[in-house]
């Protein structure tokens, strides 16, 4: 670099430029949480989403699935499980069946654990799971296959 | 020999060394996991995917961490050539730091998930269940409490000292990182708000602060071994973390493609991410430039290999494979496959683990009071671990890679109705999978060469 272009320059065009973009990364996370109202229909999340997402967390569904795209990539995709296994008709029914019939135990393939949950736990799981289908994620993903 | 400038740098030795061996637990549970992959019941309900995926990477976080403070406590003494405020509280934290990170690592092991959230209070304030933030927050608070005592040691010794453009990077990089982490703590119901802040941590540490690190610790080692004049070197280091902030803090655009945001975040995080590359290939340019430019032959030409081998990689890792999935359009089909799993280990073997093992390189035989460098038998035996875990993890990344386009074009392109379901996808992926955890052991190989180039000595003369 040329020796006209100082450390000083250079400092200042650090310190100047982070704080110019970090201020605007603040207006526009504040403009975007304004909107997110309008695509997470929050007035949708009942007590018994609250109580689901607990679930989803305190057993950790995240460390083998992924939830609009994000987590691990041992399992399939959840956040659209919803419409994949039957919606508003047989979600709910398909749902029972699958955390009660865990672990598949079929010789090679990957296991699901059994997390003992009781009827009223899975309830407030499939809530949670048809809740979060039900967000504007810009249309991800492609398709249902998730 | 001693060779220590300032006495209290030795405190650094501990955290490198207990660095070290979390790493090697870590690519244990990796390389378990990669079994898990293609024969899913190999360990039975022992040890769940989910746990060992935690176990994997909150024990690279951990050490990633151990490396860092390990690093400042090296670098910012010399650098304020002052002695460290107090060597007393840094050995306190790290034993306090060590005991969590064992404590939690064992409760992932022993106990379910859901009874560890349970006696840990996860109710009264839940922070657990999301990726890399799997901790229970009293875990959390410790770090936090950690990171505190240990900036508060390193600031009293910057007051005092020297304050040159390194130890002040450094600094910001340390307190940016300790500052972003507590969006861990924020974890609103709403699944919407939880995942757009959830990236306050992850991507403002490693592409934002985490950044300023790694150039930091890169100046110091290069100003070191190459001796180049220190105006040269910090002033590529501010074009380099100017042009790495300006990036990528409306990069975290990048991640909220498909989360419940309006679209403009498609263009500002598709525009500003494709420039995150440049700071990366700008470290390629200064670290082979300074090295040309070298002023003296250091006899520690590991350092040098390492130095040069982070930049290299970091930008192939970051740069080149980020680039490969950022542009929203791309990311649409990729977002959350097998591709983000190549890139991510890339980008974090190059930039993170690399930039802690070439100050380690540089600074340990200082620390073990060998002297100015290893012996030429030890540094052989380095360099054999740096190119076997590198070329390692190349072929990890390429055959991730490879599963990734696939999984991309069986699962993702389709209609609904013609794509393949994530199972049976996974499948096809099997050749792929093996061929990754082969690789994973020729890692696994250079690890146990590096670790080993420690205890090599020069032969005595027959
Ligand atoms: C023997 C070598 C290794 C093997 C076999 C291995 C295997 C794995 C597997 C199977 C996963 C989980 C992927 C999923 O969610 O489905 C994973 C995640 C991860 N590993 Fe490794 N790993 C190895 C080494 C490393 C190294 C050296 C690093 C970094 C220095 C690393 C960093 C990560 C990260 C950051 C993730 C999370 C990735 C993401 O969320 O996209 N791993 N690893
Ligand atoms: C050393 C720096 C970097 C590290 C350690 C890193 C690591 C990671 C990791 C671990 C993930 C997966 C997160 C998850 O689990 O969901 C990720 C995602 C991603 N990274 Fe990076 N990254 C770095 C730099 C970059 C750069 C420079 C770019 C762009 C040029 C980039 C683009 C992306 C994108 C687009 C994703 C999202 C992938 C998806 O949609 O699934 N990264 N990164
Ligand atoms: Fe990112």
């Amino acid at each position: 670099m040329s020796e006209r272009f100082t450390k000083g320059m250079a400092r200042n065009i650090y310190y100047g430029g982070s704080i110019f973009f970090f201020l605007i990364f603040l207006a526009l996370t504040f403009h975007t949480t304004k909107e997110m109202p309008k695509r997470d229909h929050r007035e949708n999340i009942t007590e018994s989403v609250v109580r689901g997402k607990a679930l989803w967390e305190d057993n950790n569904c995240i460390g083998c699935h992924t939830l609009i795209g994000e987590g691990a990539y041992f399992a399939p995709e959840l956040a659209n499980v919803y419409d994949r296994r039957g919606g508003e008709a047989g979600f709910k029914a398909f749902f029972s069946g699958w955390m009660k019939a865990q672990p598949l135990n079929i010789p090679g393939r990957r296991q699901m654990p059994q997390f003992n949950l009781n009827d009223q736990e899975i309830d407030d799981l499939a809530e949670f799971l048809k809740w979060t289908s039900e967000m504007d994620d810009n249309n991800w993903p492609p398709n249902i296959e998730g | 020999m001693n060779t220590l400038k300032y006495q209290s740098q030795a405190v650094a030795k501990p955290y490198f060394v207990f660095a070290m061996i979390l790493f090697v637990g870590q690519i244990l549970f990796g390389l378990l996991m990669g079994l898990q992959y293609v024969v899913g019941d190999i360990v039975g309900g022992l040890i769940p995917f989910n746990v060992a995926r935690m176990v994997h990477t909150n024990l690279l976080i951990v050490w990633l961490l151990f490396g860092f403070m390990g690093a400042a406590y090296y670098l910012v003494p010399e650098e304020a050539e002052t002695e460290l405020h107090s060597p007393k509280l840094a050995i306190a934290l790290f034993w306090i730091f060590a005991a969590a990170g064992v404590a939690t690592i064992l409760g992932y092991l022993l106990v379910p998930y859901a009874t560890l959230a349970h006696i840990t209070g996860n109710d009264l304030w839940p922070t657990m269940g999301r990726e890399f933030l799997e901790q229970p927050t009293i875990t959390k608070i410790g770090i936090v409490v950690v990171a505190l005592g240990f900036l508060y040691n390193l600031g009293m010794t910057i007051l005092k000292g020297r304050k040159t453009a390194i130890n002040m990077v450094m600094m910001t990089g340390l307190i940016g990182l300790a500052v972003f982490f507590l969006f861990a703590f924020y974890n609103p119901t709403n699944l919407a708000l939880d995942k757009y802040f959830w990236w306050f941590v992850v991507h403002l540490w490693v592409e934002g602060v985490w950044e300023l690190i790694m150039g930091a610790i890169l100046a110091f080692v290069l100003i070191k071994v190459t001796g180049v004049d220190r105006e040269v070197i910090e002033k590529w280091l501010y074009v380099i973390i100017a042009m790495a902030l300006i990036s990528g803090i409306l990069g975290t655009g990048h991640h909220f493609y498909w989360l419940m945001t309006p679209a403009y975040w498609q263009w500002v995080g598709s525009i500003f991410s494709a420039i995150e590359p440049l700071p990366f290939f700008a470290m390629v340019l200064y670290a082979f430039n300074m090295v040309n430019r070298r002023r003296r032959e250091h006899p520690n030409k590991a350092a040098t290999l390492w130095a040069l081998g982070t930049s290299v990689m970091a930008f192939l890792g970051a740069g080149v494979w980020g680039f490969l999935h950022t542009l929203a359009p791309v990311n649409y089909y990729t977002h959350g496959t097998q591709i983000t799993a190549a890139h991510g280990h890339m980008a974090f073997y190059g930039a993170y683990a690399m930039i802690v093992m070439t100050i380690m390189s540089y600074a340990m035989p200082k620390l073990r009071g060998v002297g100015e460098a290893n012996c030429n038998r030890a540094q052989v035996v380095e360099m054999w671990g740096f190119w076997l875990m590198t070329v390692g993890m190349v072929f990890i990344t390429l055959f991730l890679t490879g599963a990734g386009v696939l999984q991309v074009w069986l699962q993702r392109l389709p209609e609904s109705g013609e794509a393949l379901s994530f199972m049976a996808t996974q499948d096809k992926l099997a050749i792929f999978y093996w061929l990754r955890e082969i690789a994973g052991v020729v890692f696994l190989l250079g690890l146990v060469a590096y670790l080993y180039s420690f205890f090599v000595t020069e032969k005595k003369a027959a």
